[in-house]
């Protein structure tokens, strides 16, 4: 499990100096969070207090009969490196909220600020994941994940350099010139995470993009995952459904609620990294996922007695 | 800690390797069947010529199947080229532009219900007895499985796919390019093995209306002189003609899509 270890210039900030309180009070920990070719972060630090900001972001539809509020009034703050879950009922407006953040629908209201640029069509620099991993069938995995710099016109040798690097880090080094019908589900969405990190972006979004997997697959996926956020020093917005993962994976968990979509609570979870599957069966682990099942609970979304619903 | 095996590739054989030999072996069967059933009955050659009769004339009438094979191979050729030079275009603007989609579409599968073959002798009193009117006709009966099948695969690349292509900062051209196009190549190439197949057809009805050479001239020739070993020797050269369309449409979709469900290569 060596792979798991954070590597060693990003090990002195371990998981308190990821922390988001942290953040703006030591700006040399902002420094050991920098990445290459990111805005100054002494700079940036002292002009902003977080990554990303989002204030009074609404969202609303024309739906057929009425107008449909997906999102109300969020406010919400990501600091750099930090990982974070949204997790909510179907509805609750999550996944519009990162369609949001990554530019490609426009808000209704209120401001959003992704590093020192406000959010104002697609988000460049970003990576992102869905539930589908939308792999082109006719390129090959390496292809695949060189999509990415052709699009953005980056130097083909570098890239498939880091192409391969990202592969092998994901375990698919025997797999390049594989076509997606010859991948396995979990080896396909590897692809699809492993395209959307090639340019090396400071942020990521990522929409469910473990639902559609079996369990053990989607285990060793967060493994992966966190593997590679810790050697990429990235900042993550992680949707998802699942209570145990958005602990397991998360520095915070933003809990939303539907009708209209809200943030409810935000809960922190301070357990420590590298985390390990052995850790979902710690006091600690099963407290944070009661501690999100209140509220839901509180919210109505899950009832424990029979025909409540009725 | 991720220990996965190099991927599984068999050398296998192409799906139509394994079919065409079945295939030719049925067809071998039901040519047995003929032969021996016109052997039996006796049937007279002006009425149900054996297959072997059918050779000798192919073989007999070579020069003059192969000189009217040439006129009906230019019409469908150039009808199938004209229909996709329009058809393509056209299922872009629908795919792209919301007025086209609702103006033009419905009428482009509204004319559908026409049939074209009521259309070659209005064609013939406009443009003549030569080329213009059978290409024509040949191009107006491809046009709509390439306009029709184009448009439903240009729509079918998922949202997310193209919300991927806007993250990465594409360009309308490189969504066009890189995404849509490739994802309908599919639908249209079956629209091509539809188009080439129904062109034969058109070519040939054109020629039924009114011409002076051609396959089909020659089978309503051979009719009215009650040549019926001659039309048969005309329809076994046509047959093999929209045969081979089909085939190279089929070759060129396999070494294009290699990738597609419907070529993998099938393993076992």
């Amino acid at each position: 499990m060596s792979s798991l270890r954070i590597t060693e210039d990003a090990a002195p900030s371990q998981s308190t100096l990821r922390g988001w309180f942290k953040r703006s009070s030591n700006p040399a920990c902002g420094a050991v969070l920098n990445r290459a070719g990111a805005v100054s972060q002494s700079d940036y630090v002292s002009i902003h207090k977080d990554y990303i900001s989002i204030r009074g972001t609404s969202k609303s539809f024309v739906g057929r009969n009425a107008v449909v509020h997906a999102l109300s009034e969020v406010d919400l703050d990501i600091a750099d490196g930090e990982f974070v879950s949204v997790i909510g009922p179907s509805g609750c407006g999550k996944s519009t909220l990162l369609m949001l953040l990554a530019g490609l629908e426009p808000a209704s209201s209120g401001t959003m600020r992704v590093g020192n640029k406000n959010v104002d069509g697609p988000t460049p620099d970003l990576g992102i994941v869905f539930q589908q991993d939308v792999l082109l069938e006719w390129r090959t995995a390496l292809q695949n994940v060189l999509l990415q710099a052709e699009i953005r016109g980056q130097d083909k040798t570098a890239a498939t350099a880091r192409a391969k690097e990202l592969l092998a880090m994901v375990g698919l080094q025997n797999f390049l010139d594989a076509y997606p019908y010859e991948l396995s589900g979990g080896m396909r969405q590897r692809v699809s995470i492993c395209r959307a990190l090639l340019h090396a972006p400071p942020l990521l979004l990522m929409d469910e993009p473990f639902g559609a997997l079996d369990a053990l697959t989607r285990d060793q996926l967060q493994i992966d995952l966190l593997r590679l956020w810790s050697k990429q020093k990235m900042t993550v917005m992680f949707i998802t459904h699942s209570i145990s993962e958005a602990v397991f994976l998360s520095d915070r968990i933003v809990v939303m609620s539907s009708r209209p979509g809200r943030i409810e609570e935000i809960i922190k979870i301070d357990l420590p990294r590298p985390r390990r599957l052995s850790m979902r069966e710690t006091p600690e682990f099963l407290a944070y996922m009661q501690k999100v099942t209140a509220v839901f609970k509180t919210l109505g979304v899950l009832r424990d007695e029979e025909g409540d619903d009725e | 800690m991720t220990d996965i095996a190099a991927p599984a590739v068999m050398p296998s054989r192409p799906a139509w390797q394994i079919k065409v030999p079945y295939a030719l072996l049925s067809l071998l069967m039901l040519l047995l069947i003929w032969q021996f059933g016109t052997m039996i009955f006796k049937t007279p050659p002006y009425l149900l010529p054996s297959p072997v009769d059918i050779g000798f004339k192919i073989v007999k009438d070579w020069k003059l199947l192969l000189l009217h094979s040439g006129v009906t191979t230019f019409e469908i050729v150039t009808g199938f080229i004209i229909s996709v030079l329009i058809g393509l275009p056209l299922a872009i603007l629908v795919t792209y532009s919301p007025m086209f989609d609702k103006a033009i579409y419905p009428l482009i599968v509204g004319s559908q219900t026409i049939p074209k073959v009521a259309l070659a002798p209005l064609m013939l009193a406009w443009l003549g007895f030569g080329y213009a009117p059978k290409i024509l006709i040949t191009a107006l009966v491809a046009f709509f499985p390439i306009v029709i099948n184009s448009v439903v695969g240009l729509r079918s690349a998922p949202p997310q796919m193209l919300h991927l292509a806007r993250s990465m900062g594409a360009s309308s051209w490189q969504i066009f390019f890189r995404f849509r196009l490739p994802q309908a190549l599919p639908n249209i190439f079956a629209g091509m093995k539809l188009a080439v197949v129904l062109a034969v057809i058109g070519a040939i009805v054109a020629e039924f209306v009114g011409a002076d050479a051609g396959l089909g001239y020659v089978i309503i020739t051979a009719g009215s002189s009650f040549d019926i070993p001659r039309q048969f020797a005309a329809i076994v050269v046509l047959s093999v003609i929209g045969m081979a369309f089909f085939w190279l449409a089929s070759w060129i979709e396999r070494i294009s899509l290699p990738w597609h469900v419907s070529i993998r290569q099938t393993h076992h």
